[in-house]
């Protein structure tokens, strides 16, 4: 029977600590709705998306109120959309269509994101690939819920550094494109290295094409917990550390398994994977800079941080995968900049960096997230700090992505605000010199080798 | 059996259990198990109940409790038992 010590307890997370399942996403294949007419496809797109995720935001309210736990976000994958237009697609134009039926559908189902306007060219890009490419600025500024992901590399096949100096334009003029709004678009846009195919936080979230029909993946999160637990044992030692991030890790991840189960069951849905990931907000107390912190840093981005975040995420995942029969997507602490408040005063304190972002970025998921830097960056340098992220992917048979936001207009210094979520930035410095001559290279980096990993 | 657990925090006053078991039976909802403790003044209970036979959805008994709370100075939360279950135990 359960004990009143155990209920106070959940109850605690909930209320107190800002436990909550981050997201329930819905994995939909589109693969089936392609025709060599636009009008056609878009048509089937949209039968498809609601026919399967009808009722996918009521249940995941229902679910909400019978455990009484906040289910922030109900969103939607897809199949990468550069294969379902492949067919029908002639133009940028053509692709930007199919975005206007996604971000209506979407509406229509009233989920917030809806992920996979996305590419795969790990390797090369076909000529849809770069149609798609080449539409996203579009795309992005005239929808609202669409959120675009272009992997450029993995392990096995190398970075593709043609899509790689590709998106660091693309980037750039996505955020033209929506200067009007502090180059939102760019908020929606991530390049990945080794992306996962069931990842079901956004703005990388697709459904690939290793998946079934449809399936039910879920991201809890709980920064908080894990902070007031570790207020409770400060000074002890790092296996009394270790297991208290563990022990709140498995408790986390078992109301994000039982929340998938449930949600599988209620929408005839299989269970796809529960993302282990520790996803921040905005709001007090829902910090993983506050983690670093209650681990003994002043500030994140002092002498010892990546020490600390490789410990946390170690530990986050042995605890999590011990709670969920399937552990998938992107699994990991994340530390984007303008989502977690901590992080944003770290940068403002001046104690955190985007070279020691990208040091942290080895050790944990996922990559250089939400980082707001000078308008008048040239795309040759965010070609190069992705390529950067990719190498570290790549080399380290790890995930790793870049979301940064070139605000058009603003400079170190200022602060970006993107609200919800999203949150407010500060903008960072970047580097200033110049890598136009490398990442102007055609052609691909060579994997690299699997052997002598000394 | 459809487990639910009620908890209940608040200042400590004269009838708080009446009040909710007498709304609980009005609905035929029955009472398996109750702890309580007063922590600083404050009222803390867990009951444990079966709502198999109630003549109203979950829905519908849980926001009418956390109103019946609101009128007494008490807040009241009804969720279903798996959520500590699945925590708690392996």
């Amino acid at each position: 029977m359960l004990n009143i010590n155990e209920v106070f307890e959940t109850n605690k997370m909930i209320q107190d600590e800002n436990l909550d399942v981050r997201t329930i996403t819905m994995g939909i294949s589109l693969l089936d709705c392609a025709d060599s007419n636009l009008e056609a496809t878009c048509k089937n797109i949209y039968a498809k998306l609601l026919r399967h995720a009808g009722r996918l935001v009521k249940t995941g309210d229902d679910i909400a109120c019978d455990f009484g736990i906040p289910i922030v976000n109900k969103r939607i994958s897809i199949t990468p959309i550069s294969l379902v237009g492949a067919a029908c697609c002639r133009t940028p134009e053509d692709y930007v269509e199919i975005a206007k039926t996604l971000d209506r559908a979407a509406a229509e189902l009233d989920v917030n994101f809806l992920g996979g306007y996305s590419a795969i060219v790990s390797k090369g890009m076909t000529k849809s690939d770069e149609l798609l490419i080449r539409s996203i600025p579009e795309a992005l500024a005239v929808t609202e819920r669409i959120c675009s992901s272009v992997n450029v590399g993995s392990t096995k096949t190398g970075l593709d550094m043609d899509a790689v100096r590709l998106m660091g334009e693309i980037v750039k003029a996505t955020a033209e494109r929506t200067q009007d709004r502090d180059s939102l678009g760019c908020a929606k846009l991530v390049v990945l290295c080794n992306a996962p195919d069931d990842n079901p936080f956004m703005a990388g979230a697709f459904h690939g094409v290793t998946e079934g029909d449809a399936i039910i993946n879920v991201g809890v999160s709980g920064p908080g917990v894990v902070k007031y637990a570790l207020e409770q044992i400060r000074g002890a030692s790092f296996e009394v550390l270790c297991e208290t991030i563990k022990k709140t890790a498995f408790k986390i991840t078992r109301v994000g398994q039982l929340v998938a189960q449930e949600a599988a069951r209620r929408l005839g849905v299989p269970f796809g994977i529960i993302d282990l990931s520790l996803a921040p907000t905005p709001a007090v107390g829902d910090s993983v800079a506050d983690i670093l912190k209650a681990i003994g840093l002043e500030q994140p981005g002092a002498p010892g941080t990546t020490a600390a975040l490789a410990l946390l995420n170690d530990q986050v995942k042995k605890g999590g995968v011990m709670a969920s029969s399937y552990v998938g997507g992107l699994s990991g602490a994340f530390i984007p900049v303008s989502e977690d408040q901590g992080m944003i005063d770290a940068v403002n304190a001046g104690a955190l960096t985007i070279e020691k972002l990208e040091a942290m970025t080895c050790v944990c998921s996922v990559g250089l997230d939400m980082i707001a830097i000078p308008g008048d960056t040239p795309a040759t340098t965010v070609a190069g700090i992705i390529a950067d992220e990719a190498a570290i992917g790549m080399v380290n048979q790890k995930t790793t992505a870049v979301r940064i936001i070139p605000v058009i207009g603003k400079s170190v210094g200022d602060t970006v605000e993107f609200g919800g979520l999203l949150g407010h930035a500060p903008v960072m410095a970047v580097n200033r010199f110049s890598c136009a001559a490398f990442v102007g290279r055609r052609g691909r980096i060579p994997a690299p080798i699997h052997s002598f990993k000394n | 059996m459809n487990k639910v657990v009620i908890t209940v925090v608040g200042k400590d006053t004269v009838g708080i259990l009446a009040k909710i078991c007498s709304y609980l039976a009005e609905n035929d909802v029955n009472v398996c198990d109750i702890a309580q403790t007063i922590v600083q003044g404050y009222f803390n209970m867990m009951m444990i109940v079966d709502t198999e036979k109630a003549t109203k959805p979950f829905a519908k008994l849980g926001s009418e409790l956390t109103k019946l709370g609101v009128g007494i100075g008490l807040h009241i939360r009804c969720q279903k038992a798996e959520i500590f279950e699945k925590m708690h135990r392996i």
